[in-house]
């Protein structure tokens, strides 16, 4: 009988344990002056150095360091005074000098944490995540293997080779064990790359987008029969690339170690392929297997000694955790959790705040946001913040408190604005949108309405009050919808005696 | 004007246009095309680039523009340092007809500079020997006897100027490599401070002991292309961001009184050839004529030097080398559309290495190895430190030390192939300055008498302190020069065909 997740625990204890790679956002690479934009013809951003041609050597770039440091100092760590490369030795096709350039026993930050809120039984729960070590190291190029059933290298027809990623900057940020974490465990995984990258996106150092693979995850995962205070063998699922596949992982390995352990098989100490599609992992490389890397200090360069006084500088530069802001958002905005959420993980926080900042009411600003302009980004596939700009929409929103615009009329600019007609004035003026609030031109617009259906008007007349709706509906229709209804229905129906 | 001047000579007469850089180019290649079949100093001849070259040169001299001293004047260049679109081959199967896309800076600044690159000179495969035998291309022959070796890894850029085939040349020098071919063939080559000359573009042997120097027929031709290829350069990490120390103004002073000369205890005695010892005893006797102090200093830990240098170099080739996989550059072998990436990659490296360079991959990937890193590769960076301890004691009581370049004149082709242990010693000598990343040249002190063959007689200064063994250098040989009545060159038999 096999062991479903609930029963899995009741039996065994889960520790964690995470290595996040994070590809930088330098505009050139690690070690040479190549540009790192994605999406790239093949080949067309690589040097000698990137491409590990002979005699070519590499000079670090400052500003990876500087990223490294950031990241050192928003996870607290301490930034280590004096660090070094080393040269891990394997040989990969896609790897052009047949060893990465990465740092080994002296990395730049160690010891640091990361508190994750996680909702548990109780109410939301804090863990706190132990960080190892944070080091830098350079990516490898990208292979495509062409014919055979795999995708893999064996079996394939060919191979196609893209160096463009190769030598893009790379930040290893490792976790040390996480204990006790129990049934929360996918959850607590979850919550941490997800905390994890949004200081990343707080710092400005990476895109941090999974799908393209600026944020990669390995999930190392063992477990131990409750109680026995021992670790078990792990395992290490690699390169899981979203949020839901990371705690899918860690539900996946939980239930498949378990059920191992439970009929008296070992866990391999082994590398895994977290598989997309069924949640599932299939083996890699097992430790037997493992290569020797050969490790030594990389003779190319220098070690990295930054000033004490930099350090400093870019500590007192670091912005507010992003913990602690959306706190401070979600209660100068009153806002319920499941909205924060939503704004948050529509990744709208930023533009939101950004307009509120420019006079906009907050819930106005969020609904227009992650409502009609979110609708039509989605249709677009595109980011609501590639349609319009922050300005404009704060604009729009002002317009509709002073009353010149109705919210129908607003949707309209905003219609305009993202058809690149100009900003919402010129839509405005162009599409001639502007609110009717001429009395006497509404009046007009009435006596009209009244003349056409005078037994509707005499309905009123008599104290059926609802029966206005038609006439003040035929108003909005003469005017274009430019007419302000609330002031339509109170010429209306004073004029009615009413 | 002779091809037998020196290169401030040529450099002096294209000056006052009593010969032009073409005139002086083709002048070296008749004697190229004359002797270099016997002595096979060069591996390529890029005769349209280098007239191209003087071309301009000449063109520039012509239309009154400022040229730097050396303008003009010809050069060959160790084929380990990259030339863009010119085969670059370090000796190797594995680079053939590889032509890098890009100049190293050595060669930058030698184009800005407007020496003439006549080819590229032949080598110790990845310049992993002590003779040049182990060049993939055939050896290269010692001018002074041609069943002799001229030294290695450099064999064919001291050749080049031994046979008159050019004035200057680049050679690079792990553990001896500018050193011993210079002292084997009667030149004068320089290993700057480490840090002192750009690597970027020297395709790496051993990156923490490699470096880049002058070659020539005397201490101020090789201070003059010193003062042009050092220098800081923002492409190497390694490079040390500081001035130049004037090593041509030194080279030319000649007055060495008062100066404190340390002789190293350890680099004589047993091993060293009996002519070696004499002729190194003589010139210090020089040494003392023109009025320096001989100090006797002791190294304890340079006898370890060769132990360690076999497990650094190893180790860092093994990692350098491991980007030959025929991939992106280079011999393929074996690629018939079913083997594996792997197994073609395997194919070409056996196909592409030679014995010495396998050896040495072998014994650096042992050496780098889990569990054995402490006790090799650890314990011999430990030993570098001590090496540096006893350079810097030396430092304290001594200017510059002294000894002799390599412990025995050339040896006959073939005669140590067969034994690398017997080849590693040549290097003993000249190690221990590759390890503490100081400055060692060497320049000829006369002919062993045993076998009338040159001896090598090494200087070392301190780290960025070049210049003194160019005042030394300088002053040995004018005193030396004046001994013998003419260049030891001129004590050379004749090639023939040669001018
Ligand atoms: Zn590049």
């Amino acid at each position: 009988m096999s062991l479903n997740y609930d029963r899995a625990l009741e039996i065994y204890e889960p520790t964690l344990g995470l290595e996040v790679h994070v590809e930088l956002n330098t505009n050139s690479k690690m070690f040479c002056g190549c540009a790192t934009e994605f999406g790239a013809q093949p080949n067309t951003q690589t040097c000698p150095v990137c491409l590990g041609l002979p005699g070519s050597l590499p000079v670090v770039n400052e500003r990876a360091i500087e990223s490294t440091i950031l990241i050192g100092l928003a996870l607290n760590c301490s930034i280590a005074p004096f660090s070094r490369f080393a040269r891990k030795n394997y040989f990969y096709p896609d790897m052009p000098k047949n060893f990465q350039t990465s740092q080994y026993d002296e990395p730049i930050c160690v010891n640091g944490f990361l508190d994750v809120e996680v909702e548990t039984d109780d109410g939301n729960e804090i863990f706190r995540v132990e960080i190892e070590r944070v080091h830098m190291e350079e990516d490898t190029g990208k292979s495509l293997h062409v014919g055979g059933a795999t995708g893999r290298i064996h079996g394939a027809d060919y191979s196609l080779l893209d160096y463009n990623r190769a030598g893009i900057p790379l930040v290893e940020i490792v976790t040390k064990i996480v204990p006790n974490t129990g049934k929360y465990a996918p959850a607590v995984a979850r919550g941490y790359v997800a905390a994890l990258r949004d200081i990343l996106r707080s710092l400005k150092v990476s895109d941090v987008k999974m799908e393209q693979g600026s944020l990669r995850c390995d999930v190392n995962l063992s477990l131990s029969k409750k109680g026995s205070g021992e670790l078990g063998t792990r395992s290490e699922t690699k390169n899981v690339n979203s949020l839901r596949s990371v705690e899918r992982a860690v539900t996946g390995e939980i239930i498949r170690h378990a059920n191992r352990l439970q009929s008296g098989e070992k866990i391999v100490q082994e590398t895994r392929h977290f598989l997309e599609e069924s949640g599932q992992t299939r083996p890699g490389r097992s430790k037997e297997q493992a290569e020797d890397y050969r490790y030594f200090p990389e003779p190319d360069l220098v070690p990295v000694v930054p000033d004490a006084k930099w350090i400093e500088e870019l500590r007192n530069s670091l912005p507010e955790k992003p913990a602690e802001r959306r706190k401070r958002l979600q209660q100068a905005w009153s806002v319920p959790d499941k909205e924060m959420s939503a704004m948050v993980n529509a990744e709208l926080l930023d533009t939101v705040e950004q307009t509120v900042l420019l006079g906009a009411d907050p819930t106005k600003a969020r609904s227009w946001w992650l409502g009609e302009i979110s609708r039509i980004a989605n249709d677009k596939s595109v980011a609501p913040t590639e349609l319009i700009t922050v300005k404009d929409v704060a604009q729009i929103i002002e317009l509709i408190a002073k009353g010149e615009l109705t919210d129908k009329l607003a949707r309209q600019v905003v219609e305009g604005v993202i058809a690149k007609e100009g900003e919402p004035s010129e839509v405005i003026a162009k599409r001639g949108l502007k609110v009717v609030s001429d009395d006497s031109e509404l009046m007009k617009a009435i006596e009209a309405a009244i003349a056409a259906t005078p037994e509707t008007a005499q309905k009123v007349r008599d104290g059926n009050i609802p029966a206005a709706g038609a006439l003040i509906g035929a108003v909005m229709k003469s005017t274009g919808g430019q007419a302000d209804a609330a002031r339509v229905r109170e010429l209306l129906l004073k004029h009615l005696g009413q | 004007m002779s091809i037998r001047d020196n290169a401030w000579q040529m450099a002096s007469a294209l000056s006052n246009k009593e010969i032009s850089a073409v005139e002086l180019a083709n002048q070296h290649y008749e004697q190229i095309n004359a002797v270099d079949k016997d002595v096979h100093a060069f591996l390529y001849l890029d005769k349209e680039g280098a007239l191209a070259q003087a071309q301009e040169v000449d063109k520039k001299r012509a239309s009154g523009e400022k040229l730097s001293p050396l303008a003009g004047v010809p050069l060959a260049l160790k084929d380990v340092m990259t030339q863009k679109d010119v085969p670059t081959t370090c000796g190797s199967k594995i680079l053939e007809n590889w032509r890098p896309p890009y100049d190293s800076t050595v060669v930058t600044k030698l184009k800005e500079a407007g020496v003439i690159i006549l080819g590229k000179t032949n080598m110790d495969e990845f310049a992993m020997g002590s003779s040049t035998e182990n060049s993939a291309y055939g050896p290269t022959h010692n001018p002074w006897d041609l069943t002799r070796i001229p030294g290695g890894s450099g064999g064919g850029s001291s050749a080049s100027l031994a046979a008159f085939e050019a004035p200057l040349a680049i050679g690079t020098d792990t553990g001896g490599s500018i050193r011993q071919p210079a002292a084997v063939t009667g030149t004068v080559g320089v290993k700057p401070t480490y840090g002192g000359v750009s690597r970027y573009g020297l395709v790496a042997f051993s990156s923490s002991l490699d470096q880049a120097g002058p070659c020539a027929r005397t201490v101020l031709d090789a201070a003059l292309l010193h003062q042009v290829i050092a220098g800081f350069d923002p492409k190497d990490s390694t490079s040390i961001n500081q001035v130049v120390p004037d090593v041509v103004a030194a080279a030319k002073k000649l007055d060495i009184k008062g100066m404190k000369i340390g002789v190293v205890k350890q680099l004589a005695g047993e091993g060293y050839q009996k002519g070696v010892e004499n002729k190194f005893n003589e010139a210090i006797a020089e040494l003392v004529k023109l009025g320096a102090e001989i100090i006797e200093v002791s190294c304890p830990n340079f006898e370890y030097a060769l132990a360690a240098y076999y497990l650094i170099a190893p180790s860092e080739c093994s990692s350098n080398l491991a980007r030959f996989d025929s991939i992106r550059f280079g011999l393929r072998v074996g690629d018939d559309g079913v083997k594996s990436a792997e197994e073609v990659m395997n194919l070409s490296r056996q196909a592409g290495f030679g014995r010495e360079v396998k050896r040495r991959i072998i014994l650096g990937t042992y050496a780098l190895s889990s569990g054995y890193y402490d006790a090799y590769y650890g314990s011999a960076q430990k030993v570098r430190t001590l090496i540096k301890q006893d350079f810097d004691n030396a430092f304290a009581k001594c200017d510059v030390l002294v000894s002799p370049t390599a412990p025995t004149t050339a040896f006959k082709i073939g005669e140590k192939s067969n034994d690398p242990l017997a080849m590693y010693l040549n290097d003993i000598a000249t190690i221990p300055v590759n390890m503490a990343g100081i400055g060692g040249m060497s320049l000829p002190c006369g002919l062993a008498e045993e076998d009338k063959l040159p001896v090598g007689f090494q200087i070392m200064s301190p780290a960025m302190k070049d210049d003194r063994m160019y005042l030394v250098g300088g002053a040995l040989e004018a005193a030396l020069l004046a001994k013998w009545g003419k260049p030891i060159l001129d004590f050379a038999p004749k090639l023939a065909g040669s001018k």
